[in-house]
């Protein structure tokens, strides 16, 4: 039996794929793409407002209204530029530290350093988030350590500067592993060239370095930007007011309002964000260097 | 063959025609005429300090009853919790009187045996059949314990009680306020108006129309900038209080009492503006798969011991006139401490929350409904 199988498989090259990809597709198929149909076929449904009852039907009520009023164009702006800000800063802490693990460090280092990067990600991400709440308290750990230096303490708990923090270290590991990935692929022989035809350290880093790590970055930047972009956990428990991301909104409107077809109007502007990010990405050569 | 697809689609079209006129109206199904034996277990969704150990234990013991609770943080949500999952999921539900009728209308909770709960006769009067829980003579709930929403202020920052509202829209304490993440809050600013705005005419601080609303926004967009934060839950305002974070801030007396619990130095007062405030009703969801144990946990809450373990617990009045006693024996002074032998007239000064609806109360109908509360809170946040 196995040997038929196997020499049935090798005959027939399709029908071998169709067995390995059926189950993921199907996975895919029904439980993604059935999911997303049903929230666009719902966010053009309306809600009964004293009874909570589900109108189906096909209006753009919830369009409108989400571009009627300005307070929705600026939580998306927000959720867009605080995403945007968490992903660039992420790329520019994660550069030193790749470098140097790549580059610098010795196998044995090299080691210690991809386990600090990852051991994070086995604790509990409420767990990081709650710590770092206290540690930006107004009488938190951040505060204490001004005062006993002499400086004066800053209030930045509960606020979009603390949101800004908070999700930079989350999403820190996510950046690191595909640049360091992306700065191991580049041939050491270039960077000797480039030495030897009289290029600066910094000269090097800007004309051959960064572009050939470019798609490890845009890489990293896809789990920074989509992972900020989905998150609503961090806002509700690090933001302070006016810290509303898109995900907040859409959880007051299904667990708080049950008005399940705004927030799945509202939901499918992320999607529509993700979609143009991607299509950016693989310009760039994103996909390859994953 | 054809005939077994005959019979099962004259049941479908009898089960509709049954099940239809239930749908409708208010009054549809038929209460328990009885309670039978306990099914063992109990679903509650209830305000946080609702299911305390001290008196869920021995309700678990006495009757067999295993209680699972779920804590909301707004009306808004057990509305969202009781509806989820078409309705089934929960038994019990401890709802506020700005989500009663929500509940009621929305065919989500099912007419209470009045009969069957012995201690309903010994309600104060006030609380037998309020009109946010007895539509059209039929029992929808019954009533548990009510109390005001009080200005809680650090001790340290303030010498003596702040006598006005106005501390929580002064841009002294700016990033030092917290307030209740809730569209209701609304109703707070709309009570303080209606007192330092006479011109605005408000009489009823949940009946506005969209002029004494504009009113409100521009105060609480004002206020947005004050806050440091819009407290979801009772624990993240104790927090922010244990921190030093927020000094100042709109409460309920929960809060205070964990706070002087932990010995952080808090008090709370009724601003001379007076207050809004909440009566509860324990409901039991139109389809709870156990509603023997509901009826049980009604019983077990509304007894004077457990209605006094309450009041004390989170700081609030019991419906059962009987607690008083039960109170003093559990800490004495506490009767007269959370009011439970005040006049008519205290109950009466307390606005309490309700279901904003387009219907002014006054013959006009331009009033704004509360989706249209639950837009402009969203606009206040921002």
């Amino acid at each position: 039996m196995r040997r038929f199988l196997s020499a049935f498989g090798w005959r027939h090259e399709g029908a071998a794929n169709a067995a390995l990809l059926g189950l993921p597709a199907l996975w895919f198929a029904g439980l993604y793409l059935a999911a997303i149909g049903a929230l666009f076929v719902t966010s053009f449904w309306t809600v009964d407002s004293l009874s909570g009852n589900l109108i189906p039907g096909f209006s753009f009520t919830n369009f409108q209204q989400l571009l009627a009023d300005p307070v929705y164009t600026r939580i998306g702006l927000r959720t867009i530029g605080i995403a945007t800000a968490v992903t660039l800063t992420d790329i520019t802490l994660a550069w030193p530290v790749a470098y140097a693990m790549i580059r610098l460090a010795g196998p044995r280092l090299r080691a210690a350093l991809m386990a600090m990067v990852m051991v994070p990600l086995w604790s509990s991400y409420l767990a990081r988030v709650y710590a770092w709440r206290l540690i930006l308290a107004h009488d938190g750990l951040l505060n204490w350590g001004l005062k006993a230096i002499g400086l004066p303490g800053l209030h930045i708990g509960y606020s979009n500067w603390a949101m800004w923090i908070v999700f930079s270290y989350l999403w820190l590991p996510f950046m690191i592993l595909p640049v360091a990935a992306a700065v191991e692929r580049i041939p050491p022989s270039l960077l000797e060239a480039s030495a030897d035809l009289g290029a600066h350290g910094l000269a090097t880093f800007r004309r051959v370095m960064l572009p050939m790590a470019l798609p490890g970055m845009v890489a990293g930047a896809i789990f920074t930007f989509s992972l900020t972009l989905g998150d609503y956990v961090t806002p509700m428990l690090v933001g302070g007011e006016g810290s509303d991301f898109i995900g907040n909104v859409v959880y007051s409107n299904v667990g708080v309002t049950n008005n399940i077809p705004f927030a799945a109007a509202y939901a499918a502007l992320p999607l529509g964000v993700m979609a143009v990010f991607l299509l950016i990405a693989r310009r760039l050569g994103a996909f390859d260097a994953l | 063959m054809q005939d077994v697809v005959r019979k099962t689609i004259g049941r479908l079209a009898l089960g509709l025609s049954v099940s239809l006129p239930f749908a409708q109206g208010a009054a549809a199904m038929e209460p328990l005429q009885a309670i039978g034996k306990g099914e063992g277990v109990l679903n509650v969704v209830a305000w946080e300090g609702y299911a305390q150990d001290d008196w869920v234990k021995p309700f678990e013991a006495a009757t067999g009853c295993q209680v699972h609770a779920k804590y909301a943080g707004s009306s808004d949500e057990m509305v969202a919790l009781m509806r989820s999952g078409g309705g089934d999921q929960y038994d019990v539900v401890s709802a506020s009187g700005d989500a009663t009728l929500r509940l009621i209308y929305g065919h989500n909770v099912q007419p209470i045996n009045i009969a069957l709960i012995p201690a309903w006769k010994n309600f104060i009067p006030q609380l037998q059949s309020p009109d946010f829980n007895t539509v059209g003579g039929v029992h929808y709930g019954v009533s548990y314990e009510w109390g005001p929403n009080t200005l809680l202020y650090s001790t340290k920052v303030f010498a003596s009680a702040p006598t006005s509202w106005s501390v929580i829209y002064d841009p002294k304490y700016k990033g030092k306020i917290t307030v209740p993440d809730n569209p209701i809050q609304i109703a707070d600013a709309a009570l303080y108006l209606s007192k330092t705005d006479p011109s605005l005419g408000i009489t009823d601080p949940y009946e506005l129309n969209q002029t004494q609303m504009d009113a409100v926004v521009k105060l609480l967009k004002a206020q947005s900038g004050l806050i440091k934060k819009y407290w979801a839950l009772a624990s993240d305002e104790i927090q922010l209080f244990t921190s030093g974070d927020a000094v100042v801030g709109a409460a309920w007396p929960y809060q205070t009492n964990t706070l002087q619990a932990a010995k952080v130095a808090v008090a709370d007062t009724i601003p001379q503006e007076g207050a809004t405030g909440w009566a509860d009703t324990w409901m039991i969801s139109a389809k709870a798969p156990h509603p023997n144990c509901a009826y049980e946990w009604i019983n077990w809450v509304t007894t004077p011991k457990v209605q006094a373990e309450q009041a004390i617990y989170f700081g609030e009045t019991p419906a059962n006139t009987l607690a008083c006693k039960e109170m003093d024996a559990q800490q004495p002074g506490s009767c007269a401490q959370y009011h439970a032998n005040a006049p008519a007239s205290y109950f009466d000064s307390i606005k309490f929350w309700k279901t904003p609806l387009p219907d002014c109360g006054n013959g006009k109908h331009d009033c704004l409904d509360y989706s249209a509360w639950q837009r402009e809170w969203q606009n206040i946040k921002g």
